[in-house]
């Protein structure tokens, strides 16, 4: 890819790819266990505060390093979360995600001293290493060579991740969670110990969205309290909307699609919330399936009447 | 000990104005089993209608009559709720509640930008409402007149609507259909209509409590989301859909947020989620709350 194109359309394409990890974390528990959550910016941010504390703190330079902090960081927020909003009804699940991860974000704010507050902490990317401290961009003009490598390296971390949570969602855990979603009481009568199931679900969906934060950060250099802030858990809802959430890859084409809208939109309108409110309602209204959904059932309408002429 | 006086005044104050955002979430999702993730964007929009009517009035009209902008604005919301509702909410009864949630978020973000987009990001204040009443001294200590009569004007609307829904026709109407939808339409009341009116009476109090407190506090952009965390935590630890619930729930959130507040400031917020965590492990469906 950075053969073929500048380093400005790798970094987006990096972006793009951190956000359908994010994506495909929350659609685990959307998608697959029927639980909406308002409030994964919580995970995004704890991935991106893991980092940015792990540097300013422990001095921390090695990107497997952040990766294992911002797991480790996530899946506590997630644990803890979880055991609060999925013992509740859908509705009050949704609401309390949205609630917790507003907490945080007030947090992230008010303890300036530690958070760098609305300032945020600087994550400057020379002072990451990748590969265990084998690749590093130390130089005034490293940063195309940061953003060639860093492509790779988040390519290699999302097809990873792609495939575990295919797994996942095909094991015996994943069938699980689809049968709690479709119907509750069924699956309690089959002996199903639900709270423990959507709890799990919670936690490797924090656990895959705070990936995501951390790997987001170095690009971005500045973590602020902005990533916990309630539009960006808005955003990672709209990209499995988009895609389509009750499809695998709906997730991952909803967020790539949706880097790159809000690239070159933005440039066009100021009211970026009021764009994005009023497609998400025209989604939900008229193509409650996505993109992906959509076009998998035109496809399939069209192999129906092509098989049926001939 | 005067501090304590006053603050117990600021506390009830907050908590009239939670009441009432709280009580018109639950009414709507007690009525029609709908949470309204915009509610807070309404409760800034009469915030926000207010502020600017009250100030582009304020030269031509005199200040007592200027108070009459407050009912005005809240009504200014209840039109726009009753708008919405037979457009945006009504095709989403029937469909999973995933969509409803969808679509309410989908018209907070709307409603959010809308704001920015009518009045910009300088907030907007209605000061002179709160000067008018001038001070009056509890315990040698100025207090807003203000605040008294708002909390007054809580205390009224927690009785009137507990009237209005225990003791008139359109309460026990709307209670009905809030109980069994299809035996109340079975017995031929209209639901479509009940529906349309709860949404406008929840709507029209949260915009009456942007109303109230737009005076004391600035219209900022956010207010509404800031609102609606809170608006959640009244109605999880009360009970989503019950209006005694709404009013204690409102009464404990800001009696602990006024203390955490005077106490260790920044951790206000998670001080409340923390309770509320609490209430609901001992007690899921809150304190007066019903499985709906």
């Amino acid at each position: 890819m950075p053969i073929l194109t500048s380093t400005y359309q790798t970094q987006l394409l990096t972006y793009g790819l951190t956000l359908a990890i994010a994506a495909l974390g929350f659609n685990l528990l959307l998608g697959y266990t029927g639980l909406l959550s308002f409030g994964h910016s919580a995970f995004l941010g704890a991935g991106a505060y893991a980092v940015a504390f792990m540097m300013r703190y422990l001095g921390v330079s090695s990107m497997e390093l952040f990766l294992l902090g911002g797991i480790a960081f996530s899946a506590v927020i997630a644990a803890l979360f979880g055991v609060v909003c999925v013992r509740h009804t859908r509705i009050f699940f949704a609401i309390l995600t949205l609630a917790l991860s507003q907490v945080l974000w007030t947090l992230a704010y008010k303890f300036f001293w530690i958070t760098g507050g609305t300032d945020g902490i600087r994550v400057p990317f020379a002072n990451v290493t990748l590969l265990g401290g084998l690749v590093s961009f130390p130089g005034a003009d490293a940063f195309a060579g940061f953003v060639t490598s860093y492509y790779y390296y988040v390519l290699v971390v999302f097809a990873a991740c792609a495939l575990l949570m295919w797994v996942i969602v095909h094991s015996p855990f994943g069938k699980t969670l689809q049968a709690i979603r479709d119907n509750e009481t069924r699956a309690r009568f089959l002996g199903v110990r639900i709270w423990r199931y959507r709890w799990l679900a919670f936690l490797v969906s924090g656990i895959f969205t705070g990936l995501a934060g951390t790997l987001w950060v170095p690009l971005n250099g500045l973590v602020t309290p902005d990533v916990l802030y309630w539009p960006q858990s808005g955003k990672i809802v709209f990209f499995a909307v988009l895609g389509g959430f009750r499809n695998f890859f709906g997730p991952i084409i909803g967020a790539v699609t949706f880097n790159y809208l809000e690239v070159y939109a933005v440039a066009l309108t100021e009211y970026w919330q009021l764009t994005l409110g009023v497609i998400l309602i025209v989604l939900v209204t008229f193509l409650p399936a996505g993109i992906v959904g959509t076009t998998v059932r035109l496809a399939a309408r069209l192999k129906r009447s092509r098989g049926a002429s001939a | 000990m005067e501090i304590v006086a006053l603050q117990v005044l600021n506390s009830l104050f907050y908590a009239a104005v939670l009441f009432l955002i709280a009580a018109g979430l639950s009414l709507i999702f007690g009525v029609m089993g709908i949470v309204n993730m915009a509610h807070g964007s309404f409760y800034a929009l009469g915030a926000y209608v207010t502020a600017w009517s009250v100030v582009a009035a304020a030269a031509a009209v005199p200040t007592p009559v200027l108070f009459l902008f407050l009912p005005l604005g809240a009504a200014v919301v209840a039109l726009v709720g009753l708008v919405i509702e037979p457009t945006l909410i009504r095709p989403f009864y029937r469909r999973p509640e995933e969509y409803q949630l969808l679509v309410t978020f989908g018209l907070l973000l709307v409603l959010e930008d809308v704001i920015r987009a009518v009045w910009g990001g300088t907030p907007l204040t209605a000061g002179q409402l709160v000067d008018s009443l001038g001070l009056v001294r509890i315990g040698g200590l100025p207090y807003p007149v203000y605040n008294l009569l708002m909390i007054g004007v809580g205390a009224a609307a927690a009785l009137g609507l507990w009237a209005f829904v225990y003791r008139t026709r359109f309460g026990v109407l709307l209670r009905a259909t809030a109980q069994d939808r299809r035996m109340a339409a079975a017995l031929g009341i209209d639901v479509g209509r009940i529906y349309i009116l709860a949404f406008g009476l929840g709507c029209f109090m949260a915009g009456l409590g942007g109303a109230i407190v737009v005076p004391s506090q600035a219209a900022v952009l956010g207010m509404g989301v800031e609102v609606l965390v809170l608006a959640f935590v009244v109605v999880v630890i009360g009970g989503l859909g019950s209006l005694e619930g709404a009013l204690v729930g409102a009464l404990i959130v800001s009696a602990l947020r006024t203390i955490t507040i005077q106490f260790w400031e920044e951790i206000e917020l998670a001080a409340l989620y923390l309770i509320a965590a609490i209430v609901l492990l001992i007690r899921p469906t809150g304190l007066f709350g019903r499985k709906s």
